[in-house]
């Protein structure tokens, strides 16, 4: 990977504040998302990678919600600083979003051509008529059958999958530098799945554009991934590209994650689980915040904070303690 | 209650807390809830201890002096030389009596006594005494918030009054949350033939203009009724219209809380349908049914006021907010004798009172809220 | 859409005659009658009592005879002449029901036109002072008698001589009046009344705006509109406004409705000369054909008016009309 990166994290900090204390949901990260590339970001659900999804978007709710700190840079503009009509050219213009729930996330009294054509709208001067053009033709691009009836219906008309093609459309209308896909695939069927992972991909290529996935779903990122970063509660704890991940998992997390998958080549049998429930974010254990269920832990693990360290080109792993050359393979 | 440090100085344990307990702690941080509560409190002690804070009985009257004007501001702490005294009022002298104009005789004055005597009555309903809080000696009259036009004492007829205001609220919602109850968890629970029907009555009652129907329901009884049992008529027919809403509602939480496993589990255990639906359903609807019955308060306590008014409520000489008001229909009393209307000032008290308290229990209850 | 119309008033069928057999029962069941007066006039014999009763057909205590005899001439159009007022209860009906709908639709512009405004607004700023202040309003609006409003208000305008003390028109000059000018007077009437029954229905209004505001903007298609970098006044108005307000619909039905029968106790106050007042008297007078011809009125406006709203409904929610 070469070159400036198109988005870059710098020591991110998301906290929500709420009468039982201060929830450090994302805690100081860093990662760039480059070129035409896809990456990935996985963890269990509460570990923060959506929260750093929307504070990118600037769409956390505030209150409770606010950055405390860090840098969020797109083509060299800190998106935390400009202004927030600024901010409302960038969103749905060069950084778009498509999300978990396709059901709820569209407009349910409002037709798909009029929350598609809004977006044209918004950002570019062209008539109504023009924006109803590229609408159809858009969802024509992401398989839509019949798009020019198909626009005047409404969300309750469209299937499941239908709908997420729609918000994928409704994305990509203003041809964004960056896509974030929040979970885009996990309210949907299998089957549908692939197909709306195979159209992501194909649409990256085509529009020349970076995909940032959300998700927690291992089979999806080694299927559309090219790098991924590992979340635990509110810090990177690894960051890699999928072969590499996939091949030499690291992190004592990323292994656990990769022992309880089901897998065809071992025996069935029960699965390993990772012992422990996913630590509150009001109090996260001091030092690494995995120690509590790590098999490798030590005494110190609770007095020092772990730093990404690069042990292998392109491969950083939050744990000083790992042992980079008996890494297993998992896959 | 005793002063206790705040609680919420240290957090405690959450899982120690029962559901009431919670429900009380964040109702407390609430503080016009609280502040409501205090003002319910402060008034239903009042109507419990009317006879006794009252100066005169409700019946008590004065035919020369009718409507004289509020003492409340006219009650003196100085005497002529100034110097401070036990409260007084000066005695009344009737300056014109058709125009019903009095002005102070400032040559009479009569202490305000504690304790004195006056009207006979059963304090508690229980103990015959004379003596009332506060008490002038006669000829002079005590009219904290004026004389109607029969010269009876507004601030008395008001206390005595809040015993009928107030209460019909209370015995009120007690019936309809019954029936409500006992319809919805019926309908809820059996399901078919029998929810079918009984959802049909609850429909029809609440497609009914109600107000029209209550005034029918009233009618129908005649009007040569003893103020018992026109008193209990009215209680009567509000909450015959009143149980329809909350069995509707409770017929929901019933429908969704028999599937749950423990209802499933006292079924397979061979408990009778009926014991399950009093025993296992309805109490965890409690909650639910005491925010609703707090929250329609205000219906009967409105109703009851709103059929006096049009005179086929508490009857004459009885007291009771609504009647009272009945006064005020004559433009010319209303804007001559203005204080007439004072009933009107808390029966809007009691009523606020009642909506801001079941708010904040509604709040309280509600386990999405956190704080 | 033709036959949900179609049923919807094939129910109000059995609606009808079950209210109008209990207020006929619940008449049949009163002790008196109309002529229960004249009986104290010694100059009635009670044989010319019996006559009179046996004349307006409510001699008979037996509830089915007096209700079949009712029904006999309702299902043909005639529901009877008033006794007390001598003259086809339809055209002492049809004068009332204008009044009342010019009442209702006063109260309503005031109530609705302040409580979407209001509601929207502190669902927006939630928990700032606005917010609070709109809150409390609301309480006291949610609280306050109305019999005790509507005294105040006439209080005020027998003080202030701002306003008219009651009535719907100017008695006097009444028929001097150019068309224009009746106009001017009836609102100049109006505002009182309506100031009552709207500021009432408003409290109610907001509070529910409120609510289903806050409900709404928390939904996730609201983060997709701003995620499409649309700005916030095109989120409130473009997507939020309209989910938000379509459960308030139902209440706006229920709203009319409460107006067109709940508002006697104001057109008593204000002897404002509406349905609800002629009603009240009639119930008082025991003046039976007005009774239930008024009755049938409220009813059938109580659920029209609730159709009224899911018409309204289907036409603004796409799910409900394309079904």
């Amino acid at each position: 990977m070469s070159g400036e990166p198109l988005l870059e994290i710098r020591g991110l900090k998301t906290w929500f504040e709420s009468s039982d204390g201060v929830s450090r949901a994302v805690d100081g990260i860093s990662y760039s998302v480059f070129d035409s590339e896809t990456l990935a970001v996985v963890g269990e659900s509460g570990c923060g990678k959506s929260v750093t999804a929307f504070s990118i978007m600037r769409l956390i709710p505030s209150p409770p919600g606010r950055i405390a700190g860090g840098e969020v840079l797109f083509q060299g503009r800190d998106l935390l600083k400009i202004s927030s009509a600024d901010m409302r050219a960038v969103r749905g213009n060069e950084i778009s979003m498509i999300f978990q729930e396709p059901m709820t996330s569209l407009n349910p009294i409002l037709s798909i051509g009029r929350q598609i054509t809004e977006a044209i709208l918004q950002h570019t001067d062209c008539s109504v008529a023009e924006a109803r053009d590229r609408a159809i033709a858009m969802l024509g691009r992401v398989g839509i059958p019949a798009p020019e009836r198909r626009i005047d219906e409404y969300p309750h008309q469209l299937s499941g999958g239908m709908k997420q093609r729609a918000m994928i459309a409704m994305a990509l209308v203003c041809r964004p530098r960056l896509l974030i896909a929040d979970e885009p695939t996990t309210a949907l069927d299998v089957t549908i799945q692939s197909q709306i992972l195979d159209l992501l991909a194909e649409l990256r290529d085509e529009f020349k554009m970076s995909v940032l996935l959300i998700t927690h779903d291992l089979g999806v990122v080694a299927e559309v991934a090219d790098r991924v970063v590992v979340m635990y509660a509110g810090k990177i704890v690894e960051t890699a590209r999928v072969d590499d991940l996939f091949s030499h998992p690291l992190h004592p997390y990323t292994r656990a994650l990769f022992r309880s998958l089901p897998s065809i080549v071992t025996p069935r049998g029960a699965l390993p689980v990772i012992p422990g429930n996913v630590p509150s974010p009001l109090d996260f254990p001091s030092g690494c915040r995995f120690r509590t269920r790590c098999s490798i832990a030590r005494a110190e693990c609770a007095t020092i904070e772990p730093e990404l360290d690069e042990l292998r080109p392109g491969h950083s792993v939050a744990c000083p303690f790992t042992d980079a050359t008996a890494a297993g393979s998992a896959t | 209650m005793s002063i206790e440090p705040e609680p919420s100085a240290a957090p405690a344990p959450r899982a120690s807390r029962t559901p009431w307990q919670t429900l009380w702690l964040k109702l407390r941080k609430n503080r016009a809830a609280m502040l409501a509560l205090y003002v319910l409190v402060a008034l239903y002690m009042v109507a419990v201890f009317a006879d006794f804070l009252a100066p005169y009985h409700y019946e008590t009257l004065d035919q020369d002096r009718p409507f004289q004007a509020p003492m409340l501001l006219r009650i003196h702490i100085r005497d002529a030389s100034g110097s401070l005294t036990r409260p007084f009022i000066y005695g009344t002298r009737v300056a014109n009596p058709s125009l019903k104009l009095y002005e102070d005789d400032t040559s009479e004055t009569f202490p305000i006594r504690l304790f004195g005597r006056g009207d006979r009555h059963d304090l508690l309903w229980l103990v015959p005494t004379d003596r009332h809080l506060f008490t002038v000696d006669a000829p002079a009259r005590l009219y904290l918030f004026g004389s109607d036009q029969f010269g009876r004492d507004i601030f008395s007829r008001i206390l005595y009054g809040s015993r009928v205001s107030l209460s019909v609220g209370l015995i009120g919602i007690a019936i309809s949350t019954l029936i409500g109850m006992l319809v919805g968890g019926v309908a809820g629970y059996y399901g078919g033939a029998i929810d079918f029907l009984l959802m049909r009555v609850v429909e029809l009652i609440l497609a009914l203009p109600s107000l029209y129907l209550i005034l029918v329901l009233r009618q129908s009884f005649g009007s040569d009724l003893t103020s018992i049992q026109i008193y209990l008529l009215i209680v009567l027919i509000l909450s015959f219209i009143g149980w329809a809403s909350e069995a509707r509602v409770i017929r929901g939480m019933v429908l969704s809380l028999k599937e749950q496993e423990y209802v499933v589990a006292a079924e397979a255990l061979g408990f009778s349908r009926m014991w399950i639906v009093v025993k296992h359903i309805l109490p965890n609807t409690l909650s639910f049914v005491i925010v609703t019955a707090t929250l329609s308060v205000p219906f009967y306590i409105l109703g009851e006021v709103a059929l006096s008014y049009l005179g086929v409520g508490i009857q004459e000489p009885e007291a009771s907010w609504g009647n009272m008001l009945r006064a005020a229909q004559n433009v010319s009393y209303l804007t001559e004798y203005t204080w007439v209307i004072t009933p009107g000032f808390f029966i809007f008290a009691a009523v606020m009172a009642w909506n801001v308290f079941g708010d904040g229990l509604r709040d309280a209850a509600d386990p999405r809220t956190e704080r | 859409m033709k036959t949900f119309l179609l049923r919807r008033l094939l129910a109000l069928l059995p609606l009808l005659l079950a209210v109008t057999f209990i207020t006929q029962t619940l008449l049949v069941l009163a002790p008196g009658d109309y002529f229960s007066k004249l009986a104290e006039n010694p100059s009635i014999t009670a044989a010319r009592l019996e006559m009179l009763r046996a004349q307006y057909h409510i001699d008979s205590e037996n509830v089915f005879v007096r209700y079949g005899y009712w029904l006999k001439g309702a299902v043909q159009g005639d529901f009877g002449y008033s006794f007390k007022f001598q003259a086809p209860v339809w055209s002492l009906i049809a004068d009332r029901i204008v009044n009342t709908l010019i009442l209702a639709i006063g109260a309503l512009i005031i109530s609705w036109g302040l409580a979407i405004p209001l509601g929207v607004i502190s669902a927006v700023k939630k928990d700032t002072v606005f917010d609070r202040l709109a809150g409390g309003l609301s309480f006291v609006g949610l609280s306050i008698p109305s019999v005790f409003f509507s005294l105040l208000m006439v209080f005020f305008a027998q003080k202030s001589g701002l306003f008219p003390v009651g009535g719907i028109h100017n008695q006097v000059y009444w028929q001097y009046f150019t068309p224009w000018q009746k106009v001017v007077d009836t609102l100049w009437h109006l505002v009182l009344p309506a100031t009552v029954l709207g500021t009432i229905g408003m409290a109610q209004y907001m509070r529910q705006m409120r609510g289903e505001m806050i409900e709404t903007l928390s939904q996730d298609y609201i983060r997709t509109a701003r995620a499409k970098g649309l700005s916030e006044r095109k989120v409130l108005f473009g997507h939020a406004l309209g989910n938000a307000i379509n459960p308030l619909i139902t209440l706006f039905g229920f709203s009319f409705a409460y107006l067109l029968s709940g508002a006697f106790i104001t057109e008593y106050v204000f002897s404002w000369p509406g349905m609800g007042r002629l009603t009240v008297e009639a119930l008082l007078d025991k003046d039976e054909p007005l009774v239930m011809a008024s009755i049938v009125m409220l009813t059938a406006m109580l659920v029209v008016g609730s159709l009224l709203a899911d018409l309204l409904l289907a036409y603004l929610d796409p799910r409900i009309r394309l079904e």
